[in-house]
């Protein structure tokens, strides 16, 4: 392997900023937020830059690297041998300085869902089949990835009508969890504004937790807002059980 | 700077940290209704240390070993501890900690299942059943996502990215904090009738470390340098089971859930060693006995090629191990460029936790400071001198929530306004801004890097009078030459600013680190002296208390609680309570492991 790495990193706020260059020694198994600590510790103290675990736990060193959406904790720099590594921060959001972004309407969305609601008192039965769908769910780590790639938000900068998949995903978990009663769906339809997603998958190829965003998430979602809007007699005994009854002891996916 | 216009907010509760402690703590305060409650944590909302935590929360609510209970919990937490936790804080935890595991459930976490529907338990070193509740390997997460999602849909005002500096006393109680944001660097006041501290703990001043960056020991510092007295600083746990290798993730995190789902550890003679240490609890032996043993191995020669021992899960199958550890098949996969379906890795020692702390009272949290409560990692009296694996997650619940109970109360009944003295705000925040006029003073990422390096070295695993006297002399010195640390740039979310506060509370921490480790002439836990081998009857009688004065720590000998007789019964057992039914303690119900 090479001795040095080549990093061009972002510096700036937003009144503008541009990319610098910065060589970083080579150490084994190395990943890019490594890189960027030695920049901060050797030639830049004030690169701002957001991380807590460096082990793909806590979501919060996400930035775009070569132009593609990742964590940096999660990137080994020999995945870049021989070229230079270009680290941008996420470009949805609004820029803070150089790879830290506001993230604050992320949380203003979250304020907005119902949060899980059940009618019983735990614990509950339920068995690994009924939870594995929604476990995959809970593996998120808000790291905002999917929110910055989808381009109803990114290109359309339409954050007033689409909560973005991030929080399809956190409403698929409260809307599937056996327990729960609330009801999401109206609120789906029109101020989640689930309707804008045209399921270009963009999303579920960033998620570092593999999540299935679009397929176990968002076309789930569609259906159930479909079937409560457009199948009126579906709908109507739906609503009898209060709950999807599909979302009980589903078998687990293969 | 004006003070006049300085922000400022008001709050009767005001819950510093946002970790699983301080969020389960301010949902507690603000249960209750009609009093104000904020949260306040130097990351963003949902990012805390203990969104790291992998195995599981420990909580003998019997699913799988329906033979435990509270009383044997209690049992296998003070022999951990080696009998200088204080045994009420332990009786309560192990009482409560199945309804807190419970109450999670009701609040939307979902736990791995058992067979019968139940919420589904797991071994972990030096429990003497399966007992801890879990998902996968990401049980930490689910935790803090769970009381994040609680916290917002209540009446909670939410600080993200503030980062405190000093607690504000009104004469001797406590009046609030000062801190800036992050973001751009702007100062904050918050006034409140009671403070409760939940900012965790500092294992960011060893080199090789399990932790986040947030563990810096903010809030024990600040807290010691207006009085609170903190405890057992010396002991620090090492968990046995850090990456070691390649060099970029050294220290990262290898979950105990390897262990307690059956992986085995061998030396580079392919010797299962842990059979020679621990005979009867192998490798689930207390993470103490499984450090010093993989040290040992390593000094004796048979250690791996980069200097541990070897950790193997690969018997267990491929499906059994992405079902169950998940996180760590793709950790090692991605970063270590090991399958742990088909081979064994390296493992070493890496710093896990400080069970030292802020000493607070075991059923309300409180502190020698009038208004003040500590919980979670910060706080001292559950893990005497070795933490159990999982007790800490459900440590966090059981005292997240009565320290919010505590406080809530105080605030209510606190008579009086509050009141600050602008004079301990003007002199913070002259002391905040200084580092921007020395823009060529040190650099505080060296300080930082050279603490690490002398804490590991003189403090670490090993310990004796020599080495660590030597320590101590040199954290000395870095704390001379760290009060000229400076910083570049503007207030713009400025790291190298910022990291001067962190080192400053990582020095003041390690040199009580390094004085109660030189008080304690003796062997005990995670506190490994070779110059004292021996645990000594004499020694455990004493808790050492670190009391801030003006020329310097003094510490107190205190003794340590005397249990009542009920409990003494307990732990003078042979065998742990519900394991003497049965000679067979691998006859077990219902689990799949
Ligand atoms: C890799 C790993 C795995 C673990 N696994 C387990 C496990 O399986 N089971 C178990 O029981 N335990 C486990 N632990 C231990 C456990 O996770 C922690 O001890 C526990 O989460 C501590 O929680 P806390 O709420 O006390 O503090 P933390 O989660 O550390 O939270 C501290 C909070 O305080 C805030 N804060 C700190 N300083 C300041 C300041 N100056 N101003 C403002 N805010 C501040 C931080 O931003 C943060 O919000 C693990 C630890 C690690 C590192
Ligand atoms: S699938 Fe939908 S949510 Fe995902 S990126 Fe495409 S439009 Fe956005
Ligand atoms: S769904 Fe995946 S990409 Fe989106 S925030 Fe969660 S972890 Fe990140
Ligand atoms: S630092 Fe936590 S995900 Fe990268």
């Amino acid at each position: 392997m090479s001795d040095q790495f080549v990093l061009r990193i972002f510096r700036g706020d937003q009144n503008g900023g541009e990319e610098r260059e910065y060589y970083v020694p080579a150490i084994p198994g190395m990943v890019v937020l490594d890189a960027v600590h030695y920049v901060q510790a050797h030639d830049a103290p004030d690169l701002a830059v957001r991380w807590n675990c460096k082990a793909a736990h806590c979501g919060s060193c996400s930035a775009e690297i070569n132009g593609m959406p990742k964590l940096m904790c999660k990137t080994r720099l020999d995945d870049y041998q021989g070229q230079v590594v270009h680290i941008q921060p996420m470009r949805t959001f609004p820029i803070i300085k150089d790879l830290v972004t506001d993230v604050s309407w992320n949380y203003e969305v979250a304020k907005k869902i119902p949060t899980f609601h059940p009618e019983t008192a735990a614990p509950f039965r339920m068995q690994q089949w009924d939870v594995d769908r929604i476990q995959e769910f809970h593996h998120c780590i808000e790291c905002f990835l999917c929110q910055d790639v989808c381009h109803v938000l990114r290109d359309h900068h339409a954050q007033d009508e689409y909560f973005g998949p991030r929080f399809m995903v956190k409403m698929a978990e409260f809307e599937m969890h056996p327990a729960d009663r609330a009801d999401r769906i109206p609120q789906l339809k029109n101020e989640a504004g689930i309707g804008m997603c045209n399921v270009t998958k963009c999303c579920t190829e960033v998620c570092p937790q593999h999540i299935h965003i679009t397929d176990n998430a968002i076309i789930p979602l569609k259906e159930r807002v479909a079937d409560r809007y457009y199948d009126p007699i579906r709908s109507f005994f739906r609503r009898l059980g209060k709950k999807d009854e599909s979302s009980q002891s589903v078998p687990t996916k293969g | 700077m004006n003070i006049e216009t300085m922000e400022t907010h008001s709050f009767d509760v005001l819950v510093l940290g946002s970790g699983g402690a301080g969020l389960r703590a301010a949902v507690e305060a603000a249960a209750g209704g009609g009093l104000s409650v904020a949260v306040i944590g130097k990351s963003l909302l949902g990012k805390a240390h203990t969104v790291m935590a992998e195995g599981g929360a420990a909580a003998s609510i019997g699913n799988v070993d329906s033979r435990d209970s509270w009383q044997t919990h209690f049992y296998d937490t003070m022999k951990s501890g080696h009998y200088i936790n204080n045994f009420r804080t332990v009786e309560v935890f192990a009482k409560e900690a199945p309804a807190r595991v419970l109450e999670l459930e009701q609040w939307g976490a979902v736990f791995d299942r058992t067979p019968e529907g139940l919420i589904m338990q797991r071994a972990f070193g030096g429990h003497s059943f399966r007992r801890l509740a879990h998902i996968g390997d990401r049980t930490g997460m689910e935790l803090l996502r769970t009381l994040q999602y609680k916290a917002i849909s209540m009446d909670i005002s939410i600080f993200q990215e503030v980062t405190i500096t000093r607690l504000l006393m009104d004469k001797d109680r406590i009046a609030g904090a000062f801190g800036y944001y992050r973001a751009d660097g702007h100062f904050v006041v918050f006034k409140a009738k009671a403070v409760v501290l939940a900012t965790g703990g500092w294992g960011k001043v060893y080199k090789v470390t399990s932790n986040s960056w947030e563990s810096t020991g903010d809030g024990a510092a600040m807290a010691y340098r207006i009085g609170a007295e903190l405890q057992d600083m010396e002991m620090v746990q090492f968990h046995p089971t850090g990456m070691v290798w390649p060099p970029g993730v050294a220290g990262l995190l290898v979950t105990e859930g390897v262990r307690g789902e059956g992986g085995i550890l061998y030396n580079s003679e392919k010797e299962r060693f842990m059979l020679r240490y621990d005979p009867e609890r192998q490798e689930l032996s207390t993470r103490d006995v499984v450090a010093r043993s993989i040290f040992k191995e390593v000094q004796a020669g048979r250690g791996t090629p980069h200097g541990g021992a070897w950790l193997d899960i690969s018997h267990k199958g491929a499906d059994f191990i992405k079902r169950k550890l998940p996180g760590m098949y793709e950790q090692l996969l991605t970063l270590g460029d090991v399958d742990i379906t088909k081979s064994p890795f390296e493992v070493a020692p890496t710093c896990h936790y400080t069970m030292g702390g802020v000493k607070a009272h075991a059923e309300t949290c409180a502190t020698n400071i009038p208004g003040l409560f500590a919980a979670g990692e910060v706080a001292c009296g559950l893990h005497g001198a070795n933490r159990l694996g999982g007790n800490s997650l459900a440590d966090i619940l059981v005292f997240g929530r009565r320290a919010g109970i505590a406080a809530r109360d105080f605030a209510g009944s606190r008579k009086g306004d509050v009141n600050i003295p602008e004079s301990q705000i003007e002199e913070e925040v002259t002391r905040v801004l200084e580092p921007f006029n020395r823009p060529n003073g040190e650099n505080p990422y060296t300080i930082h890097e050279e603490l690490q390096a002398v804490m590991s070295t003189h403090a670490g695993i090993v310990r004796d009078q020599q080495t660590l006297e030597e320590g101590l002399e040199k954290v000395l010195k870095l704390q001379e030459r760290a009060k000229n640390m400076g910083a570049q740039g503007g207030r713009t979310y400025n790291p190298g600013w910022h990291a001067v506060f962190d080192v400053e509370n990582m020095l003041t921490l390690s040199e009580l680190i390094i004085r109660g480790a030189l008080e304690r002439k003796e062997s005990r836990g995670a506190h490994w002296r070779t110059d004292y081998p021996d645990e000594l009857e004499e020694m455990g009688k004493w808790n050492f208390v670190h009391e801030y004065s003006p020329d310097g720590d003094r510490i107190k000998r205190v003794p340590v609680p005397t249990m009542p007789l009920a409990l003494q019964e307990i732990c003078a057992k042979p065998l742990a309570p519900g394991r003497e039914a049965s000679d067979n303690p691998n006859q077990r119900k219902g689990a799949s492991s």
